[in-house]
């Protein structure tokens, strides 16, 4: 027991604020290290996360192993065809479950201590979220790509790999921020564990990762031309394919044909989107 | 320091009864005081912490913190203000000392000042031994003083603390109790809830006590029990009366000279409280007891306490408030309250 520390000692003061990025950047900073430190205290999820995919693709890819030659469009084998449908739905998957750890932070309290402090921005907490959950989608993505590789699937290179980690933080940063929102609108983890229940599956088989739309019945094929999902898959796939350019066609939807950048123009929006319509949600001082 | 004006608050309305927590509190905490929050569980003292600390907003009323408005400049209030919640938050995964980074990176406090004051705060609430275990295995009283560490880390103007001892072990309870006196001789505004009187009384510069959403006495504790005068008797004439005899008792000793006031409490057997002009009284009132032939099961005589202020504004003593209100709240609602 010594001696407290003098509350008249410097409180910050309260004119000539630090910079915002350099307050913003400290508080994502320290909230995703909270993050990665209890991912290495508790690997268990980060074996799974690395082996679930992987057993999509080994088993998802011999399930189909035998399907005739030429079936697919551009004639790729099977396997080749769901590398980029398991890379986009594993991190899609992570980033739905996003809301989770912050819905249980709200249930014990602990987002009060978050919520108590003078953060500069409350998106401080979804930005945190998404640094965590696409470093996380990458390393997940990294072991797919290399075990397709080893089953002879292919490898999308150096272009391919900057357009995986373009396309995957697009889209976590999108399905993060719903996950988020899910997160601070729904009463408790039951319900948002029952939302991502229902959405999960779902959005999966409804969009091109496990068959391309020449395949679906028209009404099937309109909603995985919808489905954000397929604006994802789509341009890895096509990096998978072989050479690669922003302008090349990768999506032919039933309203007319889409190129690479479109599609990530589009994921661009809809995290914008996203973000903006949950942003109310975070900064709401109260019900 | 702070000021409450006129807050109200109300929960529920669709699926449940309405609430109302908070029915025109006004409060005002000088600065540097320790200022304590008393009533029974229910009566508003944490809703009215939670929407000082900006957790909350209310339905009506203003909340200022050193003049500035909290409704309209929370961030600002908030970079005053440490706050000790009811239900010690911490992360189970996180050390002691990581979540005290974490809490110094959310308050913006540069690494050379983080580590200082994390140090500083480690000594002063006794925490070196356990600080790099991991949350998880900390007892409630660890847990306590590493809360109120992280409460105090950003050295804020005034430390708000919601039922900071309760079912605390006595040696963590003492720690606490030091530091917040230590506190406020340095010159920290401390703001403490409690249902516990004896620590109010043994605290508090000046109290507030609660009831019902409202503030029904405000002052320093010795103000508060010197106003109510006189001395204090409970009375029982057997273990356990009824309300005919209590009344019959009532009347008589109502008419006995030095006798101020008699009420029946109901909720204790139908003892008797008395409020009467001097212990001399005591003699009087044994030999009006023994004329009409009255049995005396216990007769005991008491300075006024906090209670007896508690009694004489509501009608009722603190404990059987708390069993009273025990019975009609809804934890569950309560806690979805607190969920943000």
């Amino acid at each position: 027991m010594t001696s407290a520390s003098p509350s008249l000692a410097p409180v910050p003061s309260l004119g000539g604020e630090p910079s915002a990025l350099a307050e913003i950047t400290q508080e994502t900073l320290a909230l995703t290290r909270r993050l990665f430190v209890q991912l290495a205290r508790r690997p268990s999820t980060l074996v799974a996360g690395v082996l679930q995919p992987l057993i999509w693709l080994v088993l998802f890819g011999a399930l189909f192993a035998n399907a005739p030659e030429g079936l697919l469009p551009g004639g790729i084998s099977y396997g080749r065809f769901l590398g980029a449908g398991v890379i986009v739905f594993t991190a899609f998957s992570a980033a739905l479950n996003a809301g989770l750890p912050v819905m249980f932070d709200r249930e014990f309290g602990f987002l009060n201590r978050l919520l108590v402090a003078p953060l500069r921005s409350r998106s401080s907490i979804v930005f945190a979220s998404v640094l965590y959950i696409t470093s996380l989608s990458l390393v997940q993505s990294l072991a797919i790509m290399a075990t397709a590789a080893l089953l002879g699937y292919g490898w999308p290179g150096g272009v391919g790999l900057l357009l995986v980690l373009v396309t995957l933080l697009l889209l976590v940063f999108a399905v993060t921020a719903l996950s988020l929102g899910l997160a601070f609108a729904l009463p408790g983890h039951i319900e948002l564990i029952a939302v991502i229940f229902v959405a999960n599956l779902p959005l999966l088989f409804a969009s091109t990762a496990l068959a391309p739309i020449s395949f679906m019945p028209p009404w099937l094929g309109w909603l995985a031309a919808l489905n954000p999902l397929t604006f994802a898959i789509e341009p890895i796939r096509a990096a998978y394919a072989g050479s690669f350019h922003l302008t090349d066609v990768v999506l032919v939807a039933p309203y007319g044909s889409l190129n690479a950048a479109t599609c990530l123009a589009i994921l661009a929006g809809l995290a914008a989107g996203l973000f903006l319509l949950i942003r109310p949600m975070l900064d709401r001082k109260l019900t | 320091m702070i000021e409450l004006q006129h807050l109200s608050k109300r929960f529920g309305g669709r699926k449940v009864e309405p609430v109302q927590a908070l029915d025109d509190l006004s409060l005002s905490v000088p600065a540097g005081s320790l200022y304590g929050l008393l009533g029974p569980n229910g009566a508003g003292k944490t809703t009215a912490l939670r929407i000082l600390c900006t957790l909350l907003a209310p339905d009506a009323g203003q909340v200022q913190v050193g003049g500035v408005d909290a409704l309209a400049e929370p961030r600002t209030v908030r970079r005053l203000l440490g706050y000790v919640a009811q239900e010690v938050a911490i992360d189970k995964i996180l050390s002691g000392r990581e979540l005290l980074h974490l809490q110094a990176d959310l308050h913006h406090m540069g690494a050379a000042d983080r580590l200082a004051r994390t140090a500083e705060l480690i000594e002063l609430l006794a925490m070196e031994d356990w600080i790099d275990r991991r949350c998880g295995s900390y007892s409630g009283g660890m847990r306590r003083r590493l809360d109120l560490a992280a409460g105090l880390l950003h050295r804020p103007r005034v430390l708000v603390l919601d039922e900071p001892t309760v079912g605390l072990d006595i040696e963590s309870r003492a720690t606490i109790w030091q530091v917040l006196q230590q506190l406020r001789d340095q010159g920290t505004t401390v703001l403490l809830s409690s249902h516990y009187l004896e620590e109010v009384d043994a605290l508090a510069d000046r109290l507030a006590i609660i009831d019902g959403g409202r503030v029904i006495a405000e002052g320093t504790p010795a103000a508060l029990k010197g106003a109510l005068g006189g001395d204090r008797v409970t009375l029982r004439v057997r273990e356990f009366s009824d309300e005919q005899e209590a009344s019959q008792v009532r009347d008589l000793l109502a008419a006995c000279h030095g006798v101020r006031q008699v009420v029946v409490n109901r909720s204790q057997g139908y003892s008797l409280n008395l409020v009467v002009e001097d212990s001399g009284v005591v003699e009087t009132l044994r030999h009006q007891l023994a004329e009409a032939q009255l049995p005396v099961f216990a007769l005991a005589q008491s300075r006024p306490s906090l209670d007896d202020v508690y009694l004489q504004a509501t009608g009722r003593t603190l404990s059987d408030a708390e069993l009273s209100v025990a019975g009609r709240r809804d934890l569950k609602e309560e806690r979805k309250q607190s969920m943000r």
